[in-house]
C-alpha cells in the first residue's frame, strides 16, 4: 500500500493536443479518490499514466514514494479493473485470479489460499471453475476485482469499472466495491463520469473538466462549497439551476435581483462576502432541492419566487417541477403532495442559506 | 369459361383442402425455404466433389484395361490395387515424401506467416495496407507461373541464387540435381506462395485480440513473450489450426509446385501424392492405379480434419 504522487502531469497527443494539463495531486495511503468528469477530461489518461499504459509527456508520477515514469506497468506493482472486464476467455475463473500471480512465481499452495480468500470475499467460490463466457456481466466484474485483490497490489486502479452493468447491478456493485474497500484498505484511484458513484464511493472525489483539475475535496464538500461554475453544476443530480442576476444593496441589506425583476434577499451571513461584488452581473445559482414548496421545514432564509412549470415530473418520492425563466432552464424538487399543474403559476421557496453566487468572467464561485 | 375452371378446381379442393394447406405450410417452412436456397450449391458439390469421389472409388477398383474388377492375391475382389501399392517401395516413399513435404512446409509457412503478421501489426496502419499488398503478391501469382520463374531461379546453368552465392563466394548448390536439395527447393517454393495466406489470416486473428487484454496482462506482470504465450497464441488458436488444417489438405495435394519445378525427379525421388498419381494414372496409362494413389490422401487428411475441427469445436463451446 502507497502514496500516488502526480506532480504536473501533461499528455500531449499528436498535434499538441493536450489531453491533461500539467495537473498535482496527492492520493494518501489507504484513500479512495475518485476522478469524475465529462468523457474527454483526461480522467481516464491519467489513470492509465498512473497504470504505466500511457507514457507520461511531462510531470512525475511517484507511488509510494519512487518516481515510477520509466517502469513498465509489470513493476509498478497495482492492480487494474477495466471497464470491459479483460478477463481471459481462454482461462478459468481460477486461472484468471491467478494468472498474475504464477506470472511472479508465487508458490502453488500461496496461490491458492489468496484465489480462495479473494473468492470468499467477492462471494464467487462457486464459480471458480468456470470460464468467463459462462458468467454474467456483474460476476465478470467480481472477478475482475478478485484478479486485483488476489495480488495485494500498492494500489487499485478502476476505470469505470460499472458502466457495463445495468442499473440496478451497478449500484449493487457499488456497494461491493466500497465494503471490498473497506477490507482491504488498498489505495484506490477510481475512474468515473457519474457523479453518483463519485459521490458515493470516495474519500475525496477529483473533478477534472478538459485536462485541468477543477477541484479536489470530500464529496460533501464538493456538493455544498463548489469552487466553479463547472463543479456546481457537474455535482448533484439534477443539476444546479443557474439564473442570471445583479447583486444589489437597499438599506444596508444586499438583495439578488433576477432579470424578471423578482428580489431574493441574500443572508446576513454571506453579507461580509459578497459585498464587495455589489452592482455586477452574477449567476445566481441553486441547486433544484432548495426550491421547494411552502410545506418545507425550514423556517430561515426563505425567499419567495413564482414560477410557471412547464413540465411536470411525478417521480413517487418527489416530483420535479422544470421551468423557463428569462432563458434559463430550472429545476425545482417538490414534494408529491405539491398541486403543481403545467401552465399554473407557482409560489416557490428559495433557500437562500444553500444559494451560490458565481462571477461569470472567471466562472468561480464567490 | 374461367368460372366454371375455377368452380371445377375448388370443387375437388374441399376434399383435399386439409394436404393443400400442409403442403402450403410446408413450403413456407424455414427449413424448406434454407433448402431451396441451398439447393444450387448442393448441385455442386454433389456434381463436382461428390459424384468424381465416388467415380474414384469405383475407378480404383478396376484393371489396367478398365474392363473388369481388379483380382488381388489375398484381398478380395476390386482391391487389387491397393495391394500392389501396399507392396510398393516407390508408393511408400511417396508416402513418406508427402507427409515430409506437407508437414514442413505449412510448420514453415505457419511460423513464418506469424511472424510476417506479427510484424504488420505493429507497423502503423498508413504503412501497413503497402505492405500487405505487397506482401500478398506471391499467393495471388498463379502458382504454375511464379513456379517457372522460382525454376529459372534454380537452374543449374542460369541460377541467378546461385550467382549471388558465388558472389558470396559460397559455392553454387544443385538445386534441382540433387534429391534432398530438390525436396528442399520444393518446399521452399512452397512456403513462399503460402506463407502470405497464413500472413492474413494471422493479421486477422491479431486484430481481434481485444488491446485490454494486453493491458491486463502488462499489469498482471507479463512479458512480452509471456503475453505471446499465454494471450495472443490461445485467443489465436482456433484460427491457427483451421488454418494449418486448409493449407495442409492443400499442401498434402498439391501437384502444380513438384509438377512444373521437378516433375518428380530426381529418380521418383520427389513426388508426392498428386504428382505421383497423375504419372501412373495419367503418363504410365494406368488410371484405375492412379486413382487408388490418390484416394489414400483420404484417410490421412479425414484424420486430421477431425482432430482440428474436435479443437475448434470446444474452444468455441468455452469462449465465445
Amino acid at each position: 500500500m502507497a502514496q500516488v504522487s502526480l506532480r504536473k502531469i501533461v499528455k500531449a497527443y499528436e498535434g499538441d493536443v493536450q489531453a491533461v494539463k500539467g495537473i498535482n495531486l496527492e492520493i494518501d495511503d489507504h484513500e479512495f479518490v475518485v476522478l469524475v468528469g465529462p468523457s474527454g477530461c483526461g480522467k481516464s489518461t491519467t489513470l492509465r499514466m498512473i497504470a504505466g499504459l500511457e507514457e507520461i509527456t511531462d510531470g512525475e508520477i511517484a507511488i509510494g514514494g519512487a518516481v515510477v515514469n520509466d517502469i513498465p506497468p509489470r513493476d509498478r506493482d497495482i492492480a487494474m479493473v477495466f471497464q470491459n472486464y479483460a478477463l481471459y476467455p481462454h482461462m478459468s475463473v481460477y486461472d484468471n485470479m491467478a494468472f498474475g500471480l504464477t506470472l511472479r512465481k508465487f508458490p502453488k499452495a500461496e496461490i491458492d489460499k489468496r484465489v480462495k480468500e479473494a473468492a470468499r470475499i467477492l462471494d464467487i467460490t462457486p464459480l471458480l471453475e468456470r470460464k468467463p463466457k459462462a458468467l454474467s456481466g456483474g460476476q465478470r466484474q467480481r472477478v475482475a476485482m478478485g484478479r486485483a485483490i488476489v495480488r495485494d497490489p500498492k494500489v487499485f486502479l478502476f476505470d469505470e469499472p460499472l458502466s457495463n452493468l445495468d442499473a440496478k447491478l451497478r449500484v449493487q456493485m457499488r456497494t461491493e466495491i466500497k465494503k471490498v474497500h473497506q477490507t482491504v484498505r488498498t489505495t484506490t484511484v477510481y475512474v468515473t463520469h457519474d457523479q453518483v458513484e463519485a459521490m458515493t464511493l470516495a474519500d475525496r472525489v477529483v473533478v477534472m473538466n478538459q485536462g485541468i483539475i477543477e477541484q479536489v475535496g470530500p464529496p460533501q464538500e464538493l456538493y455544498h462549497h463548489p469552487a466553479t461554475k463547472f463543479v456546481a453544476g457537474f455535482i448533484g443530480s439534477p443539476a444546479m439551476n443557474f439564473m442570471p442576476a445583479r447583486l444589489e444593496e437597499a438599506s444596508g441589506a444586499l438583495n439578488v435581483t433576477l432579470a424578471n425583476g423578482t428580489s431574493l434577499p441574500v443572508p446576513d451571513s454571506r453579507s461580509a462576502r459578497y459585498r464587495p461584488h455589489v452592482g455586477k452581473a452574477l449567476l445566481f445559482g441553486i441547486r433544484p432541492e432548495h426550491l421547494t414548496d411552502e410545506k418545507t421545514m425550514d423556517k430561515d432564509n426563505l425567499a419567495p419566487l413564482s414560477l410557471t412549470p412547464e413540465v411536470i415530473e411525478p417521480m413517487g418520492m418527489e416530483t420535479l417541477a422544470h421551468f423557463r425563466q428569462d432563458g434559463a432552464e430550472i429545476t425545482a424538487r417538490l414534494d408529491p403532495a405539491t398541486p403543481a399543474e403545467v401552465g399554473v403559476p407557482l409560489r416557490l421557496l428559495a433557500h437562500m442559506d444553500q444559494m451560490h453566487l458565481i462571477d461569470p468572467t472567471n466562472d468561480k464561485v464567490l | 369459361m374461367a368460372a366454371d375452371g375455377s368452380m371445377a378446381v375448388s370443387a375437388p379442393a374441399t376434399a383435399g383442402n386439409g394436404r393443400a394447406n400442409s403442403l402450403q405450410r410446408f413450403a413456407r417452412r424455414r427449413s424448406t425455404i434454407a433448402f431451396f436456397m441451398t439447393l444450387p450449391l448442393l448441385v455442386v458439390i454433389v456434381g463436382l466433389v461428390a459424384y468424381p469421389a465416388g467415380y474414384g472409388i469405383y475407378l480404383s477398383t478396376l484393371n489396367r484395361r478398365m474392363t473388369s474388377f481388379m483380382e488381388g492375391d489375398w484381398l478380395p475382389t476390386g482391391l487389387g490395387n491397393f495391394e500392389i501399392l501396399f507392396g510398393s517401395d516407390t508408393f511408400w516413399m511417396v508416402v513418406w515424401q508427402s507427409c515430409i513435404f506437407a508437414i514442413s512446409a505449412v510448420l514453415l509457412k505457419a511460423l513464418i506467416g506469424f511472424w510476417l503478421a506479427h510484424m504488420l501489426h505493429h507497423i502503423p496502419t498508413k504503412g501497413q495496407r503497402k505492405w500487405r499488398g505487397m506482401l500478398l503478391i506471391p499467393w495471388v501469382i498463379p502458382p504454375a507461373l511464379s513456379t517457372l520463374g522460382w525454376w529459372w531461379m534454380f537452374d543449374p546453368s542460369y541460377s541467378a541464387i546461385n550467382w549471388v552465392l558465388n558472389v558470396f563466394a559460397v559455392p553454387a548448390v544443385p538445386w534441382l540435381g540433387e534429391p534432398w536439395w530438390a525436396r528442399a527447393s520444393v518446399i521452399i517454393v512452397n512456403v513462399w506462395y503460402g506463407a502470405p495466406f497464413f500472413m492474413i489470416m494471422y493479421l486477422a486473428a491479431l486484430k481481434s485480440v481485444p488491446d485490454q487484454l494486453y493491458e491486463a496482462a502488462a499489469i498482471d506482470g507479463a512479458t512480452g513473450w509471456q503475453k505471446l504465450r499465454y494471450v495472443t497464441l490461445p485467443m489465436m488458436a482456433n484460427i491457427i489450426s483451421i488454418t494449418v488444417l486448409f493449407s495442409l489438405i492443400v499442401t498434402f495435394a498439391n501437384y502444380d509446385i513438384v509438377r512444373v519445378l521437378t516433375n518428380g525427379g530426381p529418380r521418383d525421388l520427389t513426388h508426392v501424392f498428386a504428382s505421383y498419381a497423375f504419372q501412373v494414372g495419367i503418363l504410365s496409362s494406368n488410371i484405375p492405379r492412379g486413382a487408388a494413389v490418390s484416394l489414400f490422401m483420404f484417410p490421412i487428411l479425414a484424420v486430421c480434419a477431425f482432430f482440428v475441427l474436435r479443437g475448434v469445436t470446444r474452444r468455441n463451446k468455452e469462449q465465445m
